[in-house]
């Protein structure tokens, strides 16, 4: 029976498909929000990514994020969106580890944890 | 041009990236990069950025839908990740760090290189053959849904295709891509791993790898909301439309037509990053 996918295995991939299906949709609803805002308030400006500036650093950081889209800035929210979008995948390894702890795959779990190690390192390393 | 056309074009561009990118497996990102430094005349920079969150998003979409049908192993993916996530946190430290010209040289090797790969036939699918002691062991094994029932198969050089998937990493937190083709040279020639198995799995990782990388794109200021939102909506839906088709589509003519399209845009990125262009 060796690699065969057992019932647990089936219900953790279930528990998966919930968890990026949520956060994609959410996210993409969150990003359309943001969108909608700042083309209704924008939309005749002009545009310009010729010329790399790089964004200003209350959208590089979560917290300026958060206050950013807590006013009510359409690029705010779309950001937000855009944050809970990366967090997504991060969500998806947490819930394997846990998958894979109810089915007492322990080399599993560990190597979820590299991953995850290694994302929170990415992500906090940066800042 | 304003605000409102350029959210319109640029959507509707990504709606066709992210629908090959999604039928060929080679994800959307490896046409949308040049797609928006050439013809949108965005700086690389932001480009790549866009690219890397539409990458996520493509991702996790399909593979939501992929997962549940039981074609991923999600023990592969798992496993592989461990390579691929490395490699983005490398890749990406090196993107802000190399000129935007060597970064169009890369590109362009890369998209020459996937041209090739989305042009060849694809592989026979392995016979169920020998476990490799080490596969085995890894629990890497396992089976899929086919028409015909499931179908068993076992995975082959797990050394080699680690260490190809730490280069696809590495490709795509420097690119903001998924590097697709890197990683079906593992997956499929090294690892042996049925099509069908190694698509979606891909898919799978792809995400996790690029969330890897997202952390070094936002705090230097790469991720653009205004490009971000039309790029990362239109390739989502490309996707969605894609992974609806997966079983139906007649994917051998498509697979000769997106490989025309990437050749031609790899040599296009080769020639503006050499000549300092980008």
């Amino acid at each position: 029976m060796l690699g065969v996918p057992t019932w647990s295995d089936r219900k953790v991939e279930e528990g998966i498909g919930t968890l990026l299906r949520t956060g994609v949709l959410l996210s993409a609803a969150i990003v359309f929000l943001g969108g909608a805002l700042y083309l209704a308030r924008h939309g005749e400006s002009p545009t310009d990514y010729r010329v790399f500036r790089g964004e200003p650093s209350e959208l590089r950081q979560i917290r300026g994020i958060v206050h950013e889209a807590i006013s009510l800035r359409g690029r705010g929210i779309i950001q937000l969106g855009l944050l809970l979008l990366i967090a997504t995948p991060v969500a998806r390894v947490i819930f394997s580890i846990f998958g894979f702890a109810a089915e007492k795959d322990y080399l599993y779990v560990g190597f979820a944890s590299v991953v995850l190690v290694i994302l929170v390192c990415g992500l906090l390393g940066s800042s | 041009m304003n605000v409102l056309e350029f959210t319109a074009l640029v959507w509707l561009g990504s709606v066709i990236a992210g629908f090959l990118g999604s039928l060929t497996g080679l994800g959307g990102g490896v046409v949308l990069v040049p797609l928006l430094t050439l013809f949108f005349k965005v700086d690389i920079r932001y480009a790549v950025g866009a690219s890397l969150v539409s990458v996520i998003a493509t991702s996790s979409g399909a593979a939501a839908a992929y997962v549940k049908e039981g074609i991923s192993n999600i023990r592969i993916g798992m496993f592989l990740e461990i390579a691929t996530t490395l490699g983005a946190v490398l890749g990406a430290f090196l993107a802000v760090r190399i000129s935007t010209g060597t970064i169009a040289i890369v590109f362009g090797a890369v998209l020459l290189y996937s041209a090739y790969v989305a042009g060849q036939p694809r592989t026979k699918d392995p016979l169920d053959d020998v476990p490799d002691p080490l596969a085995t062991r890894l629990r890497l094994n396992g089976s899929f849904p086919t028409p015909e029932g499931m179908r068993h198969y076992c995975v082959r050089r797990v050394p080699a295709g680690f260490s190809l998937m730490f280069g696809a990493g590495a490709l795509s937190g420097l690119l903001g891509i998924g590097s697709g083709a890197v990683k079906v040279l593992a997956m499929d020639q090294a690892m042996r791993i049925p099509f069908k198995v190694s698509t979606t799995t891909s898919n799978f990782m792809i995400g996790v790898t690029a969330a890897a990388s997202a952390g070094v794109y936002l705090s230097r200021g790469y991720i653009d909301p205004g490009l971000s939102m039309p790029v990362m909506l239109g390739v989502l839906t490309g996707s969605f439309l894609g992974s609806r088709m997966l079983f139906k589509a007649e994917t051998k003519s498509l697979r000769l037509v997106f490989s025309a399209i990437i050749l031609l845009l790899g040599a296009q990125m080769l020639y503006k990053g050499m000549a300092g262009k980008i």
